[in-house]
């Protein structure tokens, strides 16, 4: 009979969690985005030998089972509750060998919860470096568990965690602490009330929302009207348990532990005197910067030329071999084209990816947001608004969901509010290929290429436009909220290159179907409305002929007449021209008004719209931008896509909230639909007044 | 008037006495802050703020405002 064994790791943030559990399941793993919950818990299934099927699960950092955020609480809820089908039949508690004093302050909360648990002390590979010898029978002893020594950089000690796993039944389950102890008093009367359930457990649900207001608790009703004792005199209580767990903690290691200090090896102070310096800081992470957009658009052009080249061939390839009719044309000048316009990102958030997940790794994130604090703080952000505005530049939907470890609650709104000004990834193709039809291919003082200057302006663009209306917001909001923030240093390393890689995959994959879903869709539906229409468009064939009958046309010229008048009137025309007045003045014509309708969705959808749309008839094998800058301006003449109309839909680009998926995530953030509201509204106004004042200016 | 946390001076290590919990949030507690353990200044931020500590051998930065409300004896 094969045995099923539910594991859950959890740990103190960064003590290699995710680095265990990619040793434990490789790349088997899914990643799980729960609707509802509001953070990502990653699951990943393997297998012990022939008969033991493993399901684990890596849970997000927390330093205590007391929540006070977010993150912490998908924890405690998964802890706390028996009937979630993830509650684990053992948890794994991840300790770092150089904190854990502090590691094991958690992990003797989930040992009196009496969940079979296993101590894994990982990167034992630094125990030699720091001079740190560890007594662990002993330990394993006065700790009533079974300790696995491992580092999952050096792959050791995962064949005995495997065979604890395994064997998990035969764990102690006895608690380290007698939880009555905390307050004998209080715990005497929550046995006579309840009778039944097990008291650390009850304290645990009772305290829960003490430092942290806004939970959803799905168990155990009832006892939360067990408040006798005030909030504060709660608090108290927390407190002195986490005094005596100290106490407990600090008595255990002192036996067991040893740090020969006059050996160790100190490379955290020496990197930080330079890279917290007050100089040097500033001047490397901008530098680090630099680099990173640098990279990203010139490495990134090879890639990306030779996939928008192959995408058209395959586009004709595909009319050519599949019989004629109207699937066909469907593939060749709807799907294709579509997926054509979300593979072409891939190798510029994947790049992104990688730089961000090196930055995490190394522990360089924590220094900028030390560096950064109080300067961010001038704007109504915490130092902590730097990872989701960096990480905006990949996409604003991961970035707001690193925004929860903002203590604070204002801080944290105001970053929300203002990281989807930041250039994503999305708004790039539109930028490359806006800038590449509209700005001149020179050299400024014979080196920078006045269009990279262009992009990186539109970066710096973004970027002000988030300080500002955070400056703004600040002073406007009236949220009074308890001052708070608190961030680790860890230590440096170097990055893991497994799960460098595995990031930049799992992440780069989650985009390409998020956004890939809603592109094909779109794709089919914009296609469809474009290839069938109303009244004359049925007729086209005998209107046209009839009109240019005098003018002599070639077979070819009259079939080009044909297909645009077919466009016009199809019902995307009808759509296209209904919204024309509104889009005019910025210069646009139906067309592009059609792609701002459809980029609502998602900015991506731009380029694949204009791709279909322009796709639509045109049977020679082009790249989407020959398509466009070969589009005449109808009224005005010349090109469509000149500096003024560029212009304006660059700025357009930069400041309108168009992306549904991060509407989604700001209510789910903020519990409220106000807020997204509140961002469609004045983003998309703002980005109105700006593409209107520059076209009128420039034209 | 007592001395407390941002008082030290960079390098100096002193004992953590006594705080309010209604001003101390119980994450700082948990990360070791606790009376009668050890602290010291790593790192002090530019322009002031904040606090690069070592408490209780962990390493964490908090701002000024919070580590006023901390007493401690310079050891
Ligand atoms: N030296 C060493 N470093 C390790 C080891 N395991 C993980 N690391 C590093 O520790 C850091 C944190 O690892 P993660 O796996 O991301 O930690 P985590 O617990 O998942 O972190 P959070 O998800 O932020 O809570 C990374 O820089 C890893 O490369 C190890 O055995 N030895
Ligand atoms: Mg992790």
């Amino acid at each position: 009979m094969a045995k099923h064994i539910n594991v859950a790791l959890v740990g103190n943030p960064n003590t290699g969690k995710t680095s265990v559990f990619n040793r434990l399941t490789g790349l088997n793993q899914k990643v799980g985005n729960y609707p509802g919950i509001t953070v990502e818990k990653k699951q990943g299934n393997c297998k012990f030998g022939r008969a033991c099927k493993v399901h684990v699960l890596d849970l997000p950092g927390t330093y205590s089972l007391n929540a006070s955020s977010l993150d912490e609480n998908v924890v405690i809820e998964l802890l706390l509750n028996k009937n979630d089908k993830d509650f684990p039949d053992v948890a794994v508690v991840v300790a770092d060998i150089e904190n854990l004093k502090r590691n094991l302050l958690l992990f003797t909360q989930i040992k009196d919860l009496g969940i079979p648990t296993i101590l894994a002390i990982n990167m034992s590979d630094r125990m030699k470096r720091k001079a740190i010898t560890l007594d662990i029978p002993l330990l394993e002893e006065k700790l009533n568990t079974k300790i696995a020594l491992i580092s999952s950089r050096k792959n050791l000690g995962f064949d005995y965690l495997k065979e604890l796993i395994e064997n998990y039944n035969q764990l102690p389950t006895r608690p380290c602490l007698n939880a009555s102890e905390i307050a004998p008093e209080y715990f005497d009367r929550l046995r006579n009330a309840f009778p039944n359930q097990d008291l650390y457990k009850l304290w645990l649900v009772i305290t829960q929302d003490v430092n942290f207001g806004k939970l959803d608790r799905k168990e155990l009703k009832g006892v939360a009207s067990f408040q006798t004792e005030s909030p504060s005199n709660l608090k108290r209580l927390q407190q002195k348990e986490t005094v005596i767990r100290y106490k407990f903690i600090n008595d255990t290691l002192k036996e067991t532990l040893h740090i020969d200090a006059a050996n160790a090896k100190d490379l955290r102070s020496r990197l930080d005197r330079v890279l917290t310096h007050k100089v040097w800081g500033y001047v490397i992470f901008f530098s680090i910067l630099m680099l990173i957009f640098q990279a990203i658009f010139d490495w990134s052009e090879y890639p990306m030329d030779f996939i928008d080249r192959s995408f058209a061939s395959l586009s004709e390839w595909t009319k050519n071999a599949m019989p004629a009719g109207q699937f066909t044309n469907l593939v060749s000048e709807g799907i294709i084209p579509g997926i054509g316009g979300i593979v072409i990102f891939i190798p510029q958030i994947a790049f992104l990816f990688l730089f961000i997940s090196i930055l995490e790794e190394t522990g360089y994130m924590s220094r900028v947001v030390f560096l950064m604090d109080k300067l961010m703080r001038r704007f109504g952000l915490s130092g902590k608004s730097v990872v989701p505005l960096v990480a905006g530049t990949a996409c604003a939907i991961p970035a707001i969901m690193a925004t929860r470890n903002i203590e604070n609650w204002k801080e944290r709104l105001i970053t929300i509010l203002v990281t989807p000004f930041t250039t994503c990834s999305a708004r790039l193709p539109v930028y490359l290929i806006i800038i590449s039809l509209v700005i001149p291919d020179t050299r400024v003082l014979g080196i920078f290429s006045l269009q990279g200057i262009t992009l990186m302006f539109m970066y710096i663009l973004g970027f002000g436009a988030a300080i500002l209306s955070a400056y703004i917001l600040d002073k406007i909001l009236k949220i009074s909220t308890k001052s708070f923030f608190l961030v680790e240093m860890p230590n440096y390393k170097l990055p893991l290159p497994k799960n460098v890689l595995i990031t930049v995959i799992e992440k780069t994959k989650a985009f390409v179907y998020g956004a890939g879903k809603i592109i094909l869709a779109i794709s089919i539906i914009l296609w469809v409305l474009a290839s069938y229409g109303p009244g004359d468009f049925n007729n086209a064939e005998q209107i046209i002929e009839t009109e240019y009958a005098s003018q002599n046309l070639s077979e070819k010229e009259l079939e080009m007449h044909v297909e645009s008048f077919k466009l016009e009137h199809s019902y995307i025309g009808h759509v296209g021209h209904f919204i024309e007045p509104a889009v005019r003045p910025l210069g646009y014509d139906w067309k592009i008004g059609i792609a701002l309708v459809t980029s609502f969705a998602a900015r991506e959808v731009f380029v694949g719209t204009l791709a279909t749309i322009y796709s639509v008839g045109s049977d020679d094998e082009q790249t989407i931008k020959s398509r466009m800058a070969a589009e005449v301006n109808p009224i005005l003449g010349g090109p469509l896509f000149n500096f003024a109309s560029g212009i304006s839909l660059l700025l357009f680009y930069a400041f309108a909230m168009q992306c549904m998926s991060t509407l989604a995530i700001v209510k789910r953030e903020t519990n409220t639909w106000k807020w997204p509201m509140w961002q469609l509204v004045v983003m998309t106004a703002i980005a109105y007044v700006f593409a209107l004042v520059a076209y009128q200016t420039l034209k | 008037m007592a001395l407390t946390i941002a008082s030290l001076k960079k390098g100096q290590r002193a004992i953590i006495k006594d705080f309010s919990v209604d001003v101390v949030p119980l994450k700082l507690l948990e990360m070791g802050c606790l009376p009668g353990n050890e602290v010291s200044l790593v790192q002090i931020a530019p322009f002031n703020d904040p606090l690069y500590l070592n408490i209780n051998g962990s390493h964490l930065a908090i701002r000024r405002e919070t580590a006023c409300n901390i007493e401690i004896e310079l050891l």
